[in-house]
């Protein structure tokens, strides 16, 4: 068990060095540091006194240990555009985007995994049947088309719910906060959906198969051939199955949320990270990417830990050390 | 006579298809007395399982019950509403699968089934259920079973496994059982002790037994009587000792001669000719008649209806003295 997570561990920090590495070399390659902060009038001598002040003359090797070993303490050096330090960015756009991310997420799974359980169980019903339609309708249309969508039904035409921003925000801390009041709820409502529609559809299409698939399986039939209630085999013994698989597609599912709200942050001029890392973009602000970069990948690395976790929660063939002796 | 503990009249199973209706089962009829071991063989395909599913009202849709019925100590059965059918298995009809692998959910320790199933079918809290998995689990010879209950089925080995789900199938104390190729996915050497476990439990109990398997071994050794299987037909039906002893049918003569004997000097084995016929091309008469080697004119047109003939019955024209063409009513042996 131990063993277990400790090797996922270990895996996780391979990925993040690889992607460090890449971070590492968009400085190398996206233009010029030097230029970039300085302008084009700089004279030599500031250009070479920069130079060695930010490092640049050291052995390669050294530069990226040096950089790992600062991005490790959450140092990301300072912004070419805004001057400030990328970390303080990172964690003041980090709330909008996380609460973002965890709502569609939740919204996502709750609803996908309801649907498609019941797609499932009532397999030939016509409710069944229209909601494997409208996810097929979900599946194909993109994101940005469902916003607008919504925006053009609710804020335009019925004028219910803001077009854009994230509304009055409440600070906690550091934490700035839209669950708190009631026009950081409402506009938290189109955003949510919009970006936790696909996964929805996504979602309940897995569920659903992978339960159809379950439901076939030897112990259903014998779950069945013992009078167990059906009821109890659909929730008990097959739902549990069933979310072996969904949780690998969830994990990653969960990961790309948080990671590519890009879209939707766009659409809705949402005030988080997808929306900061199009601007960086836009201005070659490599600091901003670079550690964008390394945010996605920790994200994705730490969602699939959690996964590989519930994972032996859910599967005690993985848990390792025997119980019980085998003879 | 004593009513049966199970008697099936005229079961006919039929599986609905773009391609017409398949006749899974035709026909199907026998009895099982209290405590009595009914052996069920044939090839793959003729119907053995189809008839324990059947029985136990688990025909997995396109397929029906089309006709004919199933009686358990008297009371029909085959058209009981979904949920008392339900409360029928597993307390009154236990089931043997054939993969004991695949049998138990992996995800839940044996004894949480044990005692789900317990509690199903009881009334016993959960204590006293527990008690009850354990017991059952020593009476299967699982060793050390107040520990080995709370294993999961990945830590038990194949035949340990098989033990497990008899042991969920006779949790409910039921009347009868069906065993569906119990022994086919063990090794060699755990069939033997698994037939005599299965074989044991029940005459303790005065359980019945549907022993569903192409093993003739299995079923001289284990069975009472014995029903021979054929395209969804029985062929013939009798005490096992009868049957093996002076097959009559000739499907039944030719699988005995398809069995390798020790003593046997015979360098090669008999075999039928041909193959079973699939569902969508059954022949017209006796299902047999393509392969039968003594074939007359009336097989290709009537189908032949069970006859007592010498201590059991079968179903082929030869034995019916009034239609038989000349010289072949004798006992053909």
């Amino acid at each position: 068990m131990l063993a277990y997570i400790l090797r996922s561990l270990m895996q996780g920090l391979v990925v993040m060095l690889a992607v460090a590495f890449i971070a590492f070399s968009m400085f190398r390659f996206v233009g010029d540091p030097v230029v970039n902060m300085l302008g084009q009038e700089a004279t030599l001598q500031d250009r070479a006194e920069l130079t060695q002040r930010l490092g640049l003359n050291d052995p390669v090797p050294l530069q990226f240990a040096r950089f790992v070993a600062d991005a490790a303490r959450g140092d990301f050096g300072i912004s070419y555009r805004q001057g400030r330090k990328v970390s303080a960015l990172i964690l003041e756009r980090l709330p909008a985007t996380v609460e973002l991310a965890v709502l569609s997420a939740i919204f996502a799974f709750v609803t996908g995994i309801a649907f498609g359980v019941y797609a499932a169980i009532r397999r030939d019903g016509w409710i069944a049947n229209l909601v494997m339609s409208v996810s097929l309708i979900g599946v194909s249309l993109p994101t940005f088309l469902i916003g607008i969508g919504l925006i053009y039904v609710f804020a335009v035409e019925l004028r219910w719910l803001p077009s854009f921003g994230r509304g009055d925000t409440v600070q906690i801390g550091w934490w700035s906060t839209g669950l708190l009041t009631t026009s950081g709820l409402k506009s938290l409502v189109m955003p949510v959906l919009t970006l936790g529609f696909l996964q929805l559809t996504l979602v309940m299409r897995l569920v659903r198969s992978e339960m159809l698939e379950v439901m076939r399986a030897d112990f259903i039939r014998f779950a069945r051939a013992r009078g167990i209630p059906e009821r109890r085999i659909e929730f008990r013994h097959a739902l549990r199955n069933t979310m072996i698989p969904v949780i690998t597609i969830a994990g990653v599912q969960l990961g790309g949320v948080i990671a590519f709200a890009i879209v939707t942050e766009t659409v809705f001029q949402w005030p988080g990270l997808g929306a900061l890392f199009v601007n960086a973009v836009q201005f070659v602000d490599v600091p901003v990417m670079s550690a964008y970069l390394l945010f996605v990948a920790f994200v994705f690395v730490l969602t699939s830990l959690l996964v590989d976790i519930v994972y032996v929660a859910l599967d005690p063939r993985l848990r390792g050390g025997v119980l019980v002796p085998v003879k | 006579m004593t009513q049966p503990v199970l008697s099936v009249q005229d079961l006919t199973v039929e599986f609905v298809t773009r391609r017409g209706t398949l006749r899974a089962l035709d026909k199907v009829s026998f009895d099982i007395a209290r405590g009595e071991v009914l052996g069920v063989v044939g090839e793959s395909g003729a119907g053995k399982s189809v008839t324990g599913s059947a029985i136990i009202g688990l025909i997995d849709p396109p397929g029906r019950i089309a006709g004919g019925e199933v009686v358990l100590s008297g009371e029909r059965v085959d058209h009981l509403p979904p949920e008392q059918m339900r409360r029928v298995r597993g307390k009154r009809i236990g089931m043997i699968f054939q993969d004991p692998l695949t049998s138990l959910n992996p995800l839940y320790r044996v004894g949480e089934q044990l005692i789900e199933t317990i509690q199903t079918h009881t009334d016993l809290n959960a204590a006293d259920a527990r008690k009850r998995a354990i017991a059952l689990l020593d009476e299967v010879g699982i060793p050390a079973p107040d520990r080995r209950i709370d294993g999961y089925p990945h830590e038990f080995s194949g035949g340990m496994r098989q033990r497990v789900v008899i042991a969920l199938a006779l949790c409910a104390e039921p009347e009868f059982i069906i065993a569906d190729e119990p022994t086919t996915a063990l090794d060699v050497s755990v069939q033997a002790q698994i037939i005599a476990l299965i074989k044991r439990l029940c005459k303790e109990r005065g359980t019945s037994v549907m022993l569903v398997t192409h093993d003739m071994g299995v079923i001289a050794e284990t069975a009472d009587r014995v029903a021979v299987m054929y395209a969804g037909r029985v062929a013939e039906i009798g005490p096992v000792r009868e049957v093996i002893k002076q097959p009559l049918h000739p499907y039944t003569q030719g699988l005995m001669g398809a069995i390798p004997s020790i003593e046997g000097d015979a360098s090669r084995l008999v075999q039928i000719p041909g193959a079973m016929p699939r569902l969508s091309s059954i022949p017209k008469g006796c299902a047999f008649n393509p392969r039968c080697s003594k074939v007359f004119d009336r097989c290709r047109v009537d189908r032949p209806e069970l006859i007592d003939v010498g201590g059991h019955q079968v179903a082929c024209h030869l034995y019916d003295k009034a239609q038989a063409p000349a010289g072949k009513t004798e006992i053909a042996a």
